[in-house]
């Protein structure tokens, strides 16, 4: 994103136009904009301050964090919470127990749903995006990808819970499970079985998510100029290399947006964990141990902790959302 | 239609194929929840909802095993009328009847060359005669799963039943008081609606307020403000909960609905801004300076001019930010909890501690979602439209 340099756009924007028989008191403005700020303040800039204090503090908040360190143990001082967050799902005891249980960890977990649901969600979005292009229901067909976006993550879980059900006495009323007997194989415990129950959680997500990504992506694919496409394929290029070499480079930007939300939503999955299966059978993710730590455990120190690490490994998409916003104004 | 035409259109078939494939992979999942919430509660546990429509295992075993020598309706064997109530009601149990398909007819086994049935499909079959000769068969479909869900119910019959039979739990009263009753989903339901709709209209409210300031007024910081806003529009809400309930525990805001609409508002205003200042800003900059030079004060400009013009904004964010609060579970269950539950928490109470039933699960997820299925298929485009003007929020 080579846009013009930050502090340029800034000045300039600072700078920027009104017509002169606007301009008015220098309150007037802040009234307007008043109610909004203090909300905001008082709600998000605040609270994210006095998270990252309490982040430092014991379990109650009365005293250092330091506090709580256990003699004999490793220790970082007022980072102990950190130490925690950090440090206490993992088997330490050799390399080859903190590889494996990093990968059942809140941690490994959340990556498994950043790399699986973003890849999942913008690959089926773009190329359904790109096949309802063609045919004469695609309105009706997008609206049923896309309805899954308006039900929340809690009734989206007990669709799937009972699409995973289990049936221990013989009759499968699951429909996974019913399919696997008729195939003649043996039923899953899908959601309580380590292996395969991250996954069924993941599925539920892209089944969640799937239509964000294609309702974005189509739109960026209908804007592609029709002279463009009618251009290669007059040159006998094959709707597949169209697609590739002409199509993907064209919308490339709102793709890498889309990625981007895509990793920021991700990142926040909780409700679909909760319900399901409450962060048990090694399903944890970040946002939903910071709600146990916080409100099951009543430890304030560690789940603000978890929360502040939550917020840092949002920050980049911060600054790459940030950037993109400056250069969209630059050419405003 | 020529060949060339054929050809073209076979050649879209896969095109055709993968999209309605997906599609119904898509609704399948949905599709089986409604089905079974309208399921009887014995039937949905014991048979999948797909079967919903195929014979029930009695008719097939009597079909099976019976019907060549008894004919369909069980009355060709004149001496053995199995359509008659008196006979059936000889064989309460199934081993009784065994006994009688193992005897022998006029020297010749009862069977003859069709194989004996299982224990299980006698007793089915029996239920079938029972049903067929007192021509009470079980319907295939109830409302009574959402009448249990909307009232609260928990026992094992239906509420409707116990409420005939004067057994009802002593909770509830049987008349339409019931509709309020706390574990009920009638109750969340107005819940869910008195935190959404104050929570949706305020912060669009301020929010275009301060879209006006920032389109249309000068004012020193305006831009870094407001790149302040689309850094905040991705903090998560766990970032603020504890200190937030902490203060709310200080001023007793916490399980009051104006906690949770000041929540609301605070989270969805940075989106809300965004969104309002960029729609704002496209308008046509005459359209303000004529007002201006016509003496309108910024007052009468901002009610009479921005508002009506930001309409499809305001529908675009309306819905945005109902679908959210409507569907929000964390904030409902941080700052509500069980002392004012809405319908998320009410379903996600059901699904990790209670333990409910299917029959019960099933009608409260599709109750919960009636509401915004309607407000998306009827408002689909400006939601699309609010969705596509950047939306990472939450």
């Amino acid at each position: 994103m080579a846009g013009p340099s930050i502090r340029k756009v800034v000045r300039q924007q600072e700078a920027a136009p009104v017509p002169k028989v606007m301009k008015q008191g220098k309150v007037v403005p802040w009234l307007y904009l008043a109610p909004a700020i203090l909300i905001m303040f008082l709600f998000i800039v605040y609270p994210m301050v006095n998270t990252v204090r309490l982040s430092f503090l014991n379990k109650d908040g009365t005293a250092s964090a330091a506090t709580t360190c256990a003699a004999g143990k490793p220790c970082w001082g007022v980072f102990e919470n950190y130490h925690y967050a950090l440090t206490a799902e993992l088997d330490t005891s050799s390399p080859e127990a903190i590889w494996n249980s990093f990968w059942s960890s809140s941690y490994g977990n959340t990556l498994k749903w950043i790399i699986f649901m973003t890849a999942f969600t913008v690959g089926i979005g773009l190329a359904f995006a790109m096949l309802a292009d063609r045919v004469r229901y695609e309105a009706l067909s997008k609206a049923i990808i896309f309805m899954p976006m308006a039900i929340s993550f809690v009734g989206a879980g007990v669709i799937w819970k009972f699409v995973y059900n289990y049936g221990s006495s013989g009759v499968q009323i699951g429909l996974l499970n019913a399919m696997l007997v008729a195939l003649g194989r043996q039923p899953v415990a899908f959601v309580a079985t380590p292996g395969w129950n991250t996954a069924s959680l993941i599925v539920v997500g892209i089944w969640i998510w799937t239509g964000f990504c294609m309702t974005i992506l189509s739109a960026a694919i209908k804007s592609v100029p029709d002279e463009i496409i009618e251009a290669a394929r007059v040159d006998g290029a094959r709707e597949w290399t169209i697609f590739w070499a002409v199509i993907v480079p064209i919308i490339a930007p709102t793709i890498v947006v889309v990625i981007t939300t895509m990793v920021i939503n991700t990142l926040k999955v909780f409700d679909i964990v909760y319900v399901m299966t409450g962060g048990n059978f090694g399903t944890d993710v970040i946002a939903n141990r910071m709600y146990t730590e916080m409100y099951k455990n009543f430890n304030v120190g560690r789940g603000t902790a978890i929360a502040v690490i939550l917020v840092v490994a949002i920050l980049p998409f911060v600054y790459f959302n940030i950037k993109r916003f400056i250069a969209q104004e630059a050419i405003r | 239609m020529n060949r060339e035409n054929i050809n073209k259109q076979l050649g879209r078939l896969p095109t055709h194929v993968l999209v309605i494939f997906t599609v119904l992979i898509w609704i399948l999942p949905t599709f089986g929840l409604l089905i079974t919430s309208l399921r009887p509660r014995q039937d949905i546990n014991t048979s999948g909802w797909w079967t919903v429509v195929s014979p029930s295992p009695g008719a097939q075993a009597y079909s099976q095993f019976c019907s060549s020598c008894h004919g369909s309706n069980g009355s060709a064997i004149a001496k053995a009328n199995l359509a008659d109530l008196a006979l059936v009601a000889k064989y309460p149990r199934s081993f009784t009847m065994i006994a009688v398909l193992n005897r022998q007819f006029n020297g010749k086994p009862h069977m003859g060359n069709v194989a004996m049935p299982t224990p299980q499909q006698v007793a089915d079959i029996l239920g079938y005669l029972k049903q067929q000769a007192t021509g009470a068969s079980a319907p295939r479909f109830t409302l009574n799963n959402y009448i249990d869900a909307l009232v609260g119910y928990r026992g094992t019959n239906t509420y409707v039943a116990d409420c005939q039979a004067g057994k009802q739990s002593p909770d509830l009263h049987c008349d339409a008081s019931d509709l309020l009753n706390p574990r009920g989903m009638g109750r969340a339901f107005l819940n869910s609606l008195l935190v959404t709709i104050p929570a949706t209209i305020l912060p669009i409210l301020l929010a275009a307020f301060a879209g006006y300031a920032f389109a249309w007024l000068h004012f020193n910081g305006r831009f870094l403000i407001f790149a302040t806003l689309v850094a905040l529009q991705v903090v998560p809400l766990q970032m603020t909960l504890v200190p937030i309930s902490r203060f709310y525990a200080q001023v007793g805001l916490n399980g009051t609905f104006l906690g949770v609409w000041l929540f609301h508002t605070g989270f969805g205003l940075p989106y809300a801004i965004y969104l309002m200042r960029n729609f704002l800003g496209s308008l046509p900059r005459d359209l303000f300076e004529s007002a201006y030079l016509d003496g309108a004060s910024h007052w009468t400009v901002f009610w009479r001019l921005v508002i009506p013009l930001a309409m499809p904004a305001i529908a675009s964010l309306g819905i945005f930010q109902f679908l959210w609060v409507w569907n929000d579970l964390l904030v409902a269950l941080v700052f509500l909890g069980g002392t004012t539950p809405v319908m998320t928490y009410q379903i996600s109470n059901m699904v990790t501690s209670l333990g409910a039933g299917w029959q019960l699960l099933t009608a409260a997820a599709f109750l919960s979602m009636i509401l915004p299925m309607i407000v998306f298929f009827s408002l689909q485009r400006y939601f699309v439209r609010g969705m596509l003007a950047g939306a990472v929020k939450g």
